[in-house]
C-alpha cells in the first residue's frame, strides 16, 4: 500500500481503490490519522466523526468489491459546518447553534453519500458564514497552513484549510460574496463556486439567500468537475434550483480551448492591487494565450460599487433570515423565562458574534421604514447595473479572467477590528456573486511563499467552459508546490 | 454619516438583539463609517434602474398538493428546550389583562 493517502486527489484516490491498491477504510484512516496529527495546529474541523466514516469506508469497500461504480465511491469528503447533517451537530460555527443535532441532511450531502462519498465531519468557518478571515468562528480561528501566523481567509476557511493541509481529499464549502473562492486562493487550492441555483440550497443555512450558492475546494480541476457533476441538478426541495440540465463536466473537461475569448476588465487591475499579485495573473492570462486563447479588453465599469451594494443586501437578508435563532426550536436556551421579547433579544446577545451582530444591525437599519429606499431599494438598483456590465461584456468574451484577492494571506488579528478594511478583502470576488454567475479559483503563483490565486467567471450555467479553460491553464502550469513542508516545520 | 445613539437603540429593538453599553457606543461608530462606505450608490443615476431583487428569471413555483411523508414529529422537537404535548412551550406571547 503506497503510504501518504491523505496526499491524494479525488481522481486519484477512485483510482487507487478501483484498482485494489488500497481499500476506502485505509483511504480514510490515513485521513484520520492527518487529522489527527495536524489539526490542532491548524483549525480546520469543528467536529470530526471518524465512527461514522470508518463505517461509510466499510460500506464502500463491499461496494467496491461487487464492482459498483458510484463516481464518489469511497472518498472522503469534509463538509462546512453550514451543511446540516443528520445526527451529526451543526453549529454554523456559531454558539447560538451549540448542540444543535439537524434531524435531516441537507441536499447536497444526501447527493454526495449517495455518490458513495465518505464524510469526515464538519469544518470551521465564520460564523454564519459571514467573514474574510475565519477569525469570525465563535470556537477557533483556523489558521493558513502555509504560514499559521496568516488568515487561511473565509467564510470557508476550514475547508480551504483542510483540503490545503490534506486533512480531506476535497470539501464542500459555500460562497455568498466570495467564501469558496477567497479562501481557495489564500490557501491554494481550487474553489468553484457554481451559478446561482446549480445546487441544491435545502439544507445550507440561509445567509443571504439571493447571493448563497454551495460550492467546491478541491485539490485540481478534475476533482471540482467529479464533485459539481454529483452535486448539480434540480431538487424539488429548492425552488430556487435550476432546472437546466447537467452536462457531464468531468467528461467534457479536456476539450481544446484554443479560439476561446478571454476578457480582461481592467477595473480589477487598478487600485489597491498588489503588483505582484497582479503580475502573477496576467503571467497566467499569458498562459492562456499561449494555449489558444485570445485576450480582448472588456469594461465593467460598475465594479467600485459592488462593495456597497453587497454590504447593503447581505446584511439585509441577514437580518431576515437570522430572526429564526431566538431560543424557541433550537440551539441556545433559557428555560427560566417569563417574557417572550426579552427571552429572544436575551439569547441573540449572548448567542450570535460581534460580526454577526454588526450585519444584523446594518440590514435592520437599512431595511427600516425611511431608509429602505435609500439603502436597499438603492443597491439593487446599483446590482441591475453590475449585472448588466457582465451581460455586455458576456457579448464579447466567453470567460473573464481577473484576480481573486487584491493582496495575498493577511496576518491573523490584521483587520479584526476595522470592518471596512476587512469587507475590502472581498471586492474581487463580490461582482461575479451579485449577478449569480458561476466563478472558480485556480492557484497561479506565489507571492512571499503565499499562493494566490486567477479568478475565471463565465456566465449562467457554463460551468463547463469555466471548467474546461482552468483544465487547459493547468495542465500547462503543471504540479505547484504544496504546504506539506511549511506544516511539518511549524 | 454620522448615528445617533438612539438609531442605534431603535435598530437593536427592531432586530430583538440585546446589547451592552459597549456594543451599542462601538456599533455607532462602526455603523456609521459602514454608512459612510455606502454613500458611493448615491453618485449615481439610478432613478429609471428597475431594482435586481434575484438573479434567476423564476416565477411561482407550485407543486401538486399532495401529502408526502415528513419528518418525524420527535426528531423535529428533539432541539426544542421545552416540549409539551407534541408542541413547543414558549412564555406568554400575549397579555392576558
Amino acid at each position: 500500500m503506497p503510504d501518504q493517502l491523505h496526499r491524494l486527489t479525488l481522481h486519484a484516490a477512485s483510482d487507487g481503490l478501483r484498482s485494489g491498491q488500497f481499500s476506502s477504510v485505509e483511504l480514510t484512516q490515513s485521513l484520520l490519522d492527518r487529522i489527527q496529527a495536524v489539526d490542532g495546529r491548524i483549525g480546520a474541523y469543528l467536529t470530526v466523526t471518524p465512527d461514522i466514516a470508518l463505517e461509510q469506508a466499510s460500506a464502500a469497500d463491499q461496494r467496491l468489491a461487487a464492482g459498483d461504480n458510484c463516481p464518489l465511491l469511497g472518498l472522503p469528503i469534509a463538509l462546512k459546518d453550514v451543511l446540516t447533517t443528520a445526527g451529526v451537530e451543526t453549529t454554523c460555527a456559531s454558539r447560538i447553534l451549540q448542540g444543535f443535532i439537524p434531524p435531516y441532511d441537507a441536499t447536497a450531502v444526501t447527493r454526495l453519500k449517495r455518490a458513495g462519498a465518505v464524510t469526515l465531519g464538519k469544518t470551521n468557518m465564520d460564523e454564519f458564514a459571514m467573514g474574510s478571515s475565519n477569525e469570525h468562528s465563535a470556537y477557533k480561528p483556523v489558521r493558513n497552513p502555509w504560514d499559521l501566523d496568516k488568515v487561511p481567509g473565509g467564510s470557508s476557511g476550514g475547508s480551504a484549510a483542510a483540503v490545503a493541509a490534506d486533512e480531506c481529499l476535497a470539501a464542500l464549502g459555500s460562497d455568498t460574496g466570495g467564501s469558496v473562492r477567497q479562501p481557495a486562493a489564500l490557501c491554494g487550492c481550487v474553489g468553484l463556486k457554481p451559478t446561482y441555483g446549480r445546487i441544491s440550497r435545502f439544507g445550507l443555512i440561509a445567509f443571504a439567500s439571493s447571493l448563497d450558492q454551495i460550492g467546491v475546494l478541491t485539490k485540481d480541476v478534475t476533482d471540482a468537475a467529479l464533485l459539481l457533476g454529483a452535486l448539480a441538478g434540480h431538487d424539488p426541495r429548492d425552488s430556487t434550483s435550476a432546472e437546466e440540465p447537467v452536462p457531464d463536466y468531468a467528461g467534457e473537461l479536456n476539450r481544446d480551448i484554443g479560439g476561446l475569448r478571454i476578457g480582461v476588465a481592467p477595473e480589477y487591475f487598478g487600485e489597491g492591487l498588489d503588483p505582484q499579485v497582479g503580475d502573477s495573473v496576467r503571467a497566467a492570462i499569458n498562459d492562456l494565450r499561449d494555449l489558444g486563447a485570445t485576450e480582448r479588453e472588456v469594461s465593467l465599469p460598475h465594479t467600485e460599487y459592488a462593495l456597497p451594494t453587497y454590504y447593503v443586501i447581505a446584511p439585509s437578508e441577514a437580518s431576515a433570515n437570522l430572526a429564526r435563532y431566538n431560543g424557541v426550536k433550537y440551539g441556545l436556551s433559557d428555560p427560566q423565562a417569563t417574557d417572550v421579547d426579552e427571552m429572544m433579544a436575551r439569547i441573540r446577545g449572548r448567542g450570535f458574534g460581534s460580526e454577526v451582530k454588526r450585519r444584523i444591525m446594518i440590514g435592520t437599519f437599512a431595511l427600516s421604514s425611511g431608509y429602505y429606499d435609500a439603502y436597499y431599494v438603492r443597491a439593487q438598483k446599483v446590482r441591475t447595473l453590475i449585472k448588466s456590465d457582465f451581460e455586455t461584456a458576456f457579448r464579447d468574451v466567453d470567460v473573464i479572467a481577473a484576480p481573486v484577492v487584491p493582496a495575498p494571506a493577511f496576518d491573523l488579528g490584521a483587520k479584526l477590528d476595522d470592518p471596512v478594511a476587512m469587507y475590502q478583502s472581498d471586492i474581487m470576488t463580490l461582482p461575479a456573486s451579485l449577478a449569480g454567475l458561476p466563478c472558480l479559483s485556480i492557484p497561479c503563483g506565489f507571492v512571499d511563499g503565499l499562493p494566490v490565486g486567477l479568478q475565471l467567471i463565465a456566465p449562467p450555467f457554463a460551468e463547463s467552459r469555466l471548467l474546461q479553460t482552468a483544465r487547459a491553464y493547468e495542465r500547462d502550469r503543471g504540479p505547484l508546490p504544496t504546504p506539506t513542508k511549511a506544516i511539518d516545520s511549524q | 454619516m454620522s448615528i445617533d445613539r438612539s438609531q442605534v437603540d431603535h435598530a437593536a429593538d427592531l432586530a430583538r438583539l440585546e446589547l451592552s453599553d459597549d456594543e451599542r457606543e462601538r456599533l455607532r461608530g462602526e455603523l456609521g463609517q459602514i454608512l459612510q462606505a455606502f454613500e458611493a450608490l448615491n453618485t449615481l443615476d439610478t432613478k429609471h434602474i428597475p431594482p435586481t431583487a434575484q438573479v434567476i428569471p423564476l416565477g411561482n413555483v407550485e407543486r401538486d398538493d399532495r401529502v408526502a411523508d415528513s419528518l418525524p414529529l420527535d426528531a423535529v422537537l428533539h432541539n426544542a428546550p421545552r416540549v409539551e404535548d407534541g408542541q413547543i412551550r414558549v412564555p406568554p406571547v400575549l397579555d392576558e389583562s
